[in-house]
């Protein structure tokens, strides 16, 4: 790791500050550690590991990531970048997060354009496909859970559910409705207390 | 162009990607087999299966959606389009966050939208065994791991893909 001088602000917590090679090369690891997520391991690296960030500066940064769509890992990989190298460590650090999986997963796709159509092929994507249904549905339930209040917000689950699943209606025109219903409620929920 | 339409139809599909590509499967199937026709059911639920067994972000699956769509370009083109406006958009607010942090508005937001993250997530799992047109054995499948996933948390998902795998390879699904 070439990353050496130490952050001068805060005199209490030395942290190292991270070059444009340690960004790529630190979210490279990131992002060939997981299956099926790796925000976990991005906390990890950069709070455990390579002590880039404190826990709770993880927290706050993470935050916003999560607050805004899109792919939140990604998300984070341009905060951090930027933080530490500006507009270069922005690109910089997003790229090293996506090279390594991307290569992996364009070798694979290659071989499902040769081997796709054998019945083996289609068995094995069956099963786990299969499983990644299962996963789904057991991520969906543990999120569910997770929300407080569910006699007030499980019904907005319900309707996105019918919108999406049944009447198989524009995400796009669903989420602007449902934001506004859902967090209305919320906003509401929150000046109550 | 459909490289550029590709673009833009991720493009699109970041502004609603609340909750990731995760959250996105409902919609992407709807705009690129239902509407577009650029790939079949079939295809779909492999390029996720495919996803599912690859390590890496989610996002991934958003690369071999753009791959199989328009090949190489397509896969960059897809990819791009579902990490650049949000990757940008953050890179110029980052700095302002500590002023939205903890506005009511912006609890409100948080919260309000988790249920319809949870609803996303559930639809995505019912539109992948619809297209996929699950058979009981596979149904079995899918009950065992959710139950085995949120019953056992030490058990990596990477065991559960493993086995259905092996299942799968058998002929038994």
């Amino acid at each position: 790791m070439s990353a050496i001088p130490l952050l001068p602000i805060p005199p209490s917590r030395p942290l190292l500050v991270p070059s444009l090679n340690a960004l790529f090369w630190g979210f490279s690891s990131v992002g060939l550690s997981g299956f099926g997520g790796v925000l976990p391991f991005a906390r990890r690296m950069l709070v455990d590991e390579r002590q880039w960030m404190t826990a709770e500066e993880f927290n706050t940064q993470l935050g916003m990531c999560q607050f805004l769509p899109g792919p939140n890992v990604v998300n984070l990989a341009v905060v951090v970048g930027k933080r530490y190298q500006g507009l270069p460590g922005a690109i910089t650090a997003p790229l090293g997060l996506l090279a390594g999986p991307v290569l992996i997963v364009l070798l694979l796709a290659l071989l499902y354009d040769h081997y796709g159509t054998l019945p083996q092929a289609q068995g094995v994507l069956r099963g786990i496909a299969a499983v990644g249904c299962g996963l789904l549905f057991a991520m969906a339930w543990r999120m569910g859970m997770a929300i407080r209040e569910k006699p007030v917000f499980w019904p907005f689950t319900m309707l996105t559910v019918t919108a999406i699943a049944l009447l198989r209606w524009p995400m796009p025109l669903v989420m602007i409705a449902g934001l506004l219903l859902s967090g209305g409620m919320a906003y509401w929920t929150l000046g109550r207390k | 162009m459909i490289v550029f339409e590709l673009f833009l139809e991720f493009v699109l599909l970041s502004f609603v990607a609340f909750g990731g590509a995760t959250a996105l499967l409902p919609e992407m199937h709807r705009v690129i087999v239902a509407h577009h026709h650029w790939l079949d059911d079939t295809t779909f639920t492999h390029l996720y299966a495919i996803a599912q067994a690859a390590p890496g972000p989610n996002v991934l699956v958003v690369t071999l959606i753009g791959w199989k769509v328009a090949g190489l370009s397509g896969a960059l083109a897809a990819t791009l389009g579902m990490c650049l406006p949000m990757s940008v958009l953050i890179y110029l607010l980052v700095d302002r966050w500590e002023r939205f942090s903890g506005r009511r508005w912006q609890q409100a937001i948080s919260l309000g939208v988790a249920p319809l993250a949870v609803g996303l997530i559930f639809s995505g799992a019912t539109l992948i065994a619809q297209a996929a047109n699950f058979r009981l054995g596979a149904w079995g499948v899918v009950l065992v791991t959710t139950f085995l996933n949120l019953r056992y948390k030490a058990l990596h998902p990477l065991w559960l893909i493993a086995a259905g795998a092996m299942l799968g390879l058998s002929g038994w699904l």
